[in-house]
């Protein structure tokens, strides 16, 4: 019995020791811009299915991710939603290079069924509904550190609304957890990642439209490859770039660099 | 299911119990039969994770770890990885946020324990260590079983400071807990609901044993 017992012991002391279990270096960190949530997935599939690899992905806003990458996070790839913290990574040696553009990401008005908003990408008719006080609450991701909440605040800065609509944010910790809160019911609507509206997980949730894409600074998505990245994490960068990537990228609604959009 | 993070969990909770257990029965013994100055304010540190919010841990563990920082370079030289954003930083973490629920019950436990009992022991010839082996061990081990299942399930559903210096990252700081947030981010609730349903069985288990366990007095049984 004391055998046995100690057997047991022994043999869960070696699993939870066994390394494999807590780091697998050979399944590198890709840290991503929670816009990509969807699309990714789609590419690490594919990624699995062409090389029989696989990486570990992790969302977040993008400047938390940067932050994570400054504190020595081991992110070995990094998928930002625009380009400034991948370019200030790089000012500091981070990084390796610049990386490049793989993507701009559009913006769109969501508004879930039921709501008493339109889905305007004018934003006319959340104007409208302001001033009549149909708007309680509104969802957008944190413009302090999330892109796409920087590109929120400023259409709402363009089209005048933001002092009317600030006491009645919802601010997401990054654009995912914003396209939750706008869709869940509780707010009447919000400004979220295209990418994202186009997922059926969202999609079915709600109506959207498109805000032209020249009423904000755009959102040249860029990604980088971490100092100290190994061959799968540049696997991956290189199948992003490449046809495939671009081919779901494109599906999820993402404006290919060089392409017109 | 998200069984690397529901493994991750099960890691975490382990290793915080294994290195937890010998902290809690010293201190706990200490603090039940040590007169000593400073006692009740020690006792308020230990208690002190139970109110303090878990971000505040988490932004003093971000602050004073920083791999720039003194204890942050000492941290990585010992384990060889920066305390944020790694494994071994979401274990310091638990095992500061877990001291309370390990030490208290098993401080009562020793408490209870009359002192008649410890002297009869010594009379009969026996040394400290084989009185607190022989005699003290088996009769706090209730408090000890409640003070470990305890510190199994709060590891389990800690939350808030593993969000903070984890950083979501699969496999390596993404526990149970953190993987259901995240799940319910990217709109995958059924995955989310089995996550809740097992962190509830957990909970409610670990709830459970410690009612038990508060009944048992072994030495009013002969």
């Amino acid at each position: 019995m004391q055998i046995l017992r100690r057997g047991i012991l022994a043999s869960v002391i070696t699993l939870f020791w066994a390394p494999g279990l807590g780091r697998a270096a050979e399944e590198p960190v890709v840290a991503a811009a929670s816009d990509l949530q969807f699309a990714l997935a789609e590419i690490r599939a594919l990624f699995a299915a062409q090389t029989g690899r696989d990486v570990r992905l992790a969302f977040g806003s993008s400047g938390n991710i940067a932050r994570q990458i400054r504190s020595g996070a081991p992110i070995e790839l990094f998928l930002s939603a625009d380009e400034s913290h991948v370019l200030a990574l790089a000012r500091d040696g981070l990084t390796e290079g610049e990386g490049v553009i793989y993507a701009l990401g559009r913006i769109v008005i969501i508004v879930p069924h039921g709501s008493p908003l339109e889905a305007d990408g004018s934003l006319e008719d959340l104007k409208a509904a302001l001033a009549r006080g149909r708007v309680e609450k509104f969802a957008i991701a944190n413009p302090e550190h999330a892109p796409y909440g920087q590109r929120a605040k400023e259409v709402l800065i363009r089209k005048d609304l933001w002092s009317a609509l600030e006491g009645k944010l919802v601010l997401g910790e990054n654009v995912s957890q914003a396209a939750q809160f706008a869709t869940s019911g509780a707010a009447q609507g919000g400004i979220i990642a295209h990418s994202l509206a186009l997922s059926p997980d969202v999609g079915r949730r709600g109506t959207f439209a498109l805000i032209p894409a020249d009423w904000h600074t755009p959102l040249r998505q860029r990604m980088v490859l971490v100092k100290g990245a190994g061959s799968v994490a540049r696997e991956f960068f290189e199948l992003v770039r490449g046809p495939g990537g671009r081919a779901i990228l494109k599906r999820y609604g993402f404006t290919l660099p060089g392409e017109p959009g | 299911m998200d069984w690397t993070a529901f493994a991750l969990s099960l890691k975490l909770a382990f290793w915080t119990c294994v290195l937890i257990l010998p902290v809690g029965v010293v201190a706990g013994r200490a603090l039940a039969w040590g007169q000593f100055r400073g006692k009740a304010l020690l006792e308020a540190l230990i208690l002190l994770p139970l109110v303090l919010p878990p971000t505040v841990l988490g932004y003093y563990l971000l602050v004073g770890f920083a791999p720039g920082s003194a204890l942050g370079r000492l941290f990585a030289s010992l384990f060889g990885a920066p305390l944020v954003f790694s494994f071994s930083g979401i274990l310091v973490a638990s095992l500061i946020a877990n001291l309370p629920f390990a030490i208290q019950p098993l401080e009562r436990a020793f408490e209870a324990i009359p002192p008649a009992v410890r002297e009869a022991a010594w009379v009969s010839g026996l040394s400290n260590w084989r009185t607190f082996l022989k005699i003290e061990l088996p009769l706090a081990w209730p408090g000890l079983v409640s003070g470990l299942a305890l510190t199994f399930a709060h590891t389990l559903g800690e939350f808030g400071v593993i969000l903070m210096i984890g950083g979501n990252i699969p496999g390596e700081t993404q526990t149970l807990s953190i993987a259901l947030y995240d799940r319910v981010q990217a709109f995958r609730n059924w995955e989310a609901g089995a996550m809740a349903a097992v962190l509830l069985a957990f909970s409610f288990l670990a709830i459970a044993i410690v009612h038990v366990m508060a009944r048992r007095r072994p030495w009013l049984h002969g």
